[in-house]
């Protein structure tokens, strides 16, 4: 697969407080994004990754390092007219409808004017706006201005997306519908640039993920190759049986009723534990082994830091 | 085309703005009140009509130019929307000529109201208009994309407050500047003559854009004058705007 997002060597930082303190943000930062995957850029809160954003779209300057956009340096309008960005808690022009804002970003963009209104309806239909097509964007709720700020991402049929936290302060559904919509855009063969802190999502629909901290880059590669498949533990839940019972066999980590969770740390134990159920004439309601997660792997590596 | 689509919402955006039409409804209510003050006054009262009319054209629209324009840029930086707009193929410059241009074209409509509210007094109190307040107006017009061009190059870098500040000291020390070539003239030689010459040729002259007196009182004006404030305005404006292109170029949108 081609390289579509080149980093190396990126660095940046500001100047804050009153007697001006240089504060550095970006530490070096180098990363590569394939052609039609979806790669999760993750960090805690300040690690970065906005202003790594920033910096690919020319909204800060780094100071140092070289960003390429399908080859093509970061700043010139050959890679801008192949990416497109939703940032994060989006605001527009709220006095616009849908169908107008869209019309304006298309003629920003110079969507040919033949193709202009079927690409609105289109992206529009895509998003789950069609019934909301001349609506102000100043009555539409959070869930709707996030999906209106992907339809203008895409309204140039940008090859790379990059999207700033699009999951963050939606609810569940629409979460999932989000995510339905980024899965989409894979297999339209578009890249996917997800930046957020909600792995649940990233480790759903990623292919390759980038943790990031304070500035660094701590960890990278394909989502299976970071996150390893040997089971860590073994949570049964089971009933009828006395906590004292299970002395010696895991750590029972609740108890609710009669119903005790317990954490196996020993694969070999498993089967002693299911033996002293059956013998007590207790139980087995759930028996599920757990890998490592995203989760794991992302508190490890930040505390690690 | 691009330059086109951002002036055009930045027009759209401009006239929703509350503030543009309470300053056309004072910019009215001074204009009707020429009226008034001729009825008060001894001697042409069509003179005290023109001359209060396009005195408050001529203030109002500068109030709009400052007031607008100071927020121009800032409250695109200050909203986000420049993350997104920024983010297409566009460049910089474009922005700011988008959305200098939107504010000229609204600012233009507002003249055009004001002019209209003003003619028609004029009409109905001596039936008849002099062809010649238009060249007045055209100049005022002038003035006001100078004013445009310094308000967004300080909205380009500083808060609204801090913007209309410095604008509207441009806006006055501009209509006080003509005092210095007096002084000049006055001046035999010596380091203060030079002072005074380095002085006047940095500050604005705003009263180059002003022909409100010898259009009231019906005066000849050499052509090369207006060729005169006609290229000083283009030039002046231009180099404001290159300034303004200047600082946007590399400044981080934090």
């Amino acid at each position: 697969m081609d390289t579509v997002l080149r980093i190396e060597n990126l660095h940046k930082s500001f100047k804050t407080g009153f007697i001006p303190k240089r504060k550095k943000i970006l530490k070096g930062l180098s990363l590569e994004v394939k052609g039609g995957e979806i790669f999760g850029y993750l960090g805690p809160n300040g690690a970065g990754k906005t202003t790594t954003i920033k910096c690919i779209l020319g909204l800060i300057f780094p100071d140092d390092g070289r960003i390429e956009i399908f080859g093509h340096p970061h700043l010139s309008l050959k890679a801008k007219e192949k990416i497109g960005f939703l940032p994060e808690n989006p605001y527009f022009y709220d006095y616009l409808t849908a169908t107008e804002f869209l019309r304006f970003y298309s003629d920003i963009t110079l969507v040919k004017k033949g193709d202009r209104q079927s690409q609105i309806d289109r992206l529009l239909d895509m998003v789950g706006l069609k019934h909301a097509t001349d609506l102000q964007l100043r009555k539409f709720s959070r869930g709707m201005l996030q999906r209106i700020g992907l339809a203008q991402s895409l309204i140039n049929n940008p090859s790379l997306v990059l999207l700033d936290e699009p999951l963050g302060g939606l609810d569940p559904l629409g979460r999932k519908e989000m995510r339905d919509v980024i899965v989409k855009l894979k297999e339209e063969g578009k890249t996917v640039f997800l930046s957020s802190h909600i792995l649940q999502d990233i480790e759903m629909i990623c292919d390759r993920v980038a943790i990031l901290v304070e500035g660094e880059i701590i960890n990278q590669g394909p989502l299976q190759d970071l996150i390893s498949e040997k089971v860590l533990f073994t949570e049964v839940t089971l009933s009828g049986v006395e906590r004292d019972d299970l002395g010696g066999l895991g750590e029972p980590y609740s108890v609710a009723g009669e119903r005790i969770l317990l954490r196996v740390f020993d694969e070999d134990k498993v089967e002693e534990v299911l033996q002293r159920v059956k013998e007590k004439k207790g139980k087995i309601h759930t028996l599920i082994p757990r890998t490592e997660t995203l989760e794991d792997l992302f508190v490890g590596a930040v505390k690690s830091k | 085309m691009k330059i086109r689509a951002i002036a055009f919402n930045t027009f759209k955006e401009a006239i929703r703005d509350r503030i543009l039409f309470l300053l056309l409804f004072f910019a009215a209510v001074c204009i009707i009140s020429s009226r008034v003050l001729a009825l008060l006054t001894v001697g042409d009262r069509v003179k005290i009509i023109t001359d209060v009319g396009l005195a408050s054209i001529s203030i109002f629209g500068a109030l709009m130019a400052i007031l607008m324009g100071t927020g121009l840029v800032y409250k695109e930086i200050d909203k986000r929307t420049i993350y997104t707009l920024l983010s297409k193929p566009i460049h910089r410059y474009q922005f700011l000529l988008g959305k200098y241009f939107g504010l000229v074209l609204t600012l233009f409509v507002m003249l055009v109201l004001m002019t209209l509210i003003f003619l028609v007094l004029i009409f109905l109190h001596a039936f008849r208009i002099e062809w010649a307040m238009f060249v007045a107006i055209i100049f005022i017009f002038f003035e006001l994309c100078l004013i445009t061009a310094v308000a967004m190059l300080f909205s380009c870098f500083s808060t609204p407050i801090l913007s209309t500040l410095f604008s509207l000291s441009f806006y006055l020390i501009g209509h006080v500047s003509w005092g210095l070539e007096t002084l000049i003239e006055k001046i035999h030689s010596g380091t203060v003559k030079t002072l005074a010459q380095i002085l006047y040729t940095f500050l604005p002259d705003l009263e180059n854009f002003n022909f409100k007196t010898e259009i009231v009182h019906n005066l000849s004006i050499p052509p090369k004058i207006f060729l005169y404030s006609t290229f000083y305005g283009f030039f002046y404006t231009a180099f404001i705007l290159v300034l303004a292109m200047l600082v946007f170029r590399r400044r981080d949108f934090i």
